[in-house]
């Protein structure tokens, strides 16, 4: 499947056709539909919300988020931005009840500090791995981005973004932008492995809730069918606690020295082990 | 727009970022509209201690509004007299800006609005 991110700018791209097309395809509002609720379903909103919707387009989610019932915590009040005139003009015809913004995100959020309970985008934020300008690199725009998101986020407040990476490249960008503004950052995958995985990067602002921890592990906490990868455990107990010479010490010194592209050789049962003393 | 999204943005300019000029953004021929809308009290409580009440009230002069009171109205008062939820409602939520301007008070950039969408697209030597 070709990607519409590698050939052209996201306003460029969605013009009065594409965006038409976007909006009226059952199959695309299907599966908006269900990204949105299962976002929803990690932002665990329990009462009436303010929520900023990034990259918005037609409001398709916006309407999910307005249409909440009453039971469970909704209706909620948002707001969009989009940076494709199009998208808003359909999201006008359509009456959608949230306010609308033309904005890029990559040249950050325009709101003041704790302004949001949460907030929601949905197969948006990849296109900030693009430039289109030479006086603008992904990085940059990135990180415009997730500072802008974290400052106008009350304390305590979460942001879901469902996204579509190229490559892992592109995933680990993102997810290291989120964490270097501040957020605590954790990455849902739905169906992996499969055609149909769903990437949710679920960023938490502030420390632990009341419900848990106040990362992305605290968010899915009791939820069914979840299997929690926590890679940061291996990387903070690993330290410290090698002993200088043991075969453990000698194993991660030649796994450096091969990272480095020198040639080592071969880990064998011999490796590390005391010479007999010579008589 | 609703005036209750005029409380929360502030310019995008990067160098207004750390003046307190910047917010809150001054309409400008603005063209107001009443949207009925459906009150709900529960939203606004929890909107309202996160309201910056003295930009409010600028808004509110600034748009032709009678004065507000000095003081934002605490939560008893929301649930108890049933005027000053209905007078908040109207103001934040169903007046809606259509048409205009919004002026940063610190840079005097404008931002234009049309058909109740503000364009905040930045020339790229404001990013």
């Amino acid at each position: 499947m070709s990607r519409p991110e590698d050939t052209l700018a996201a306003d460029v791209h969605y013009n009065d056709t594409e965006a038409r097309k976007y909006t009226t395809s059952s199959r695309i509002q299907n599966i908006q539909a269900s990204m949105t609720r299962r976002a929803l379903e990690l932002l665990k909103l329990d009462s009436p919300s303010l929520i900023l919707d990034i990259g918005c387009g037609s409001g398709l989610s916006g309407e999910i988020l307005s249409a909440v019932p009453e039971e469970e915590g909704g209706p909620h009040m948002w707001v969009g931005m989009d940076i494709s005139p199009s998208m808003l003009d359909v999201a006008l015809s359509r009456d959608v009840e949230g306010d609308l913004l033309l904005a890029d995100m990559g040249q950050g959020v325009p709101f003041r500090a704790g302004a949001f309970d949460a907030a929601i985008s949905i197969s948006a934020i990849q296109w900030l791995c693009n430039a289109e300008t030479a006086d603008t690199s992904p990085t940059g725009r990135l990180s415009r981005f997730f500072n802008g998101l974290y400052a106008s986020l009350r304390r305590g407040g979460k942001a879901v973004c469902q996204f579509y990476p190229k490559n892992d490249t592109q995933r680990n960008m993102i997810s290291a932008a989120a964490v270097k503004a501040g957020f605590g950052a954790g990455i849902l995958e739905d169906d992996p492995g499969t055609k149909n995985q769903k990437l949710y990067l679920v960023l938490t602002v502030g420390g632990a809730t009341s419900n848990g921890g106040g990362d992305i592990t605290g968010v899915v906490q009791g939820m069914e069918g979840v299997d929690v990868l926590d890679n940061r455990k291996a990387g903070k107990t690993g330290k410290g606690e090698i002993k200088k010479h043991s075969k453990a010490w000698i194993i991660k010194k030649k796994e450096q020295m091969e990272r480095k592209g020198k040639i080592v050789k071969a880990t064998s049962k011999y490796t590390g082990r005391k010479r007999r003393i010579a008589f | 727009m609703k005036v209750l999204t005029l409380n929360f943005l502030t310019c995008a300019v990067k160098a207004c970022k750390s003046s307190s000029d910047s917010f809150p953004l001054h309409p400008k021929d603005a063209e107001l509209v009443h949207d009925d809308v459906e009150v709900n009290a529960q939203l606004l409580t929890n909107l309202l201690h996160r309201l910056d009440w003295k930009a409010l009230r600028t808004t509110a002069t600034e748009l032709g509004f009678p004065d507000l009171p000095e003081t934002a109205p605490t939560q008893e008062d929301l649930e108890n007299d049933e005027k000053t939820l209905k007078d908040l409602h109207n103001l934040l939520i169903e007046t809606q800006m259509m048409e205009g301007k919004l002026v940063c008070g610190h840079c005097g950039h404008e931002y234009a609005v049309r058909e109740g969408i503000a364009n905040f697209l930045l020339p790229t030597h404001l990013v």
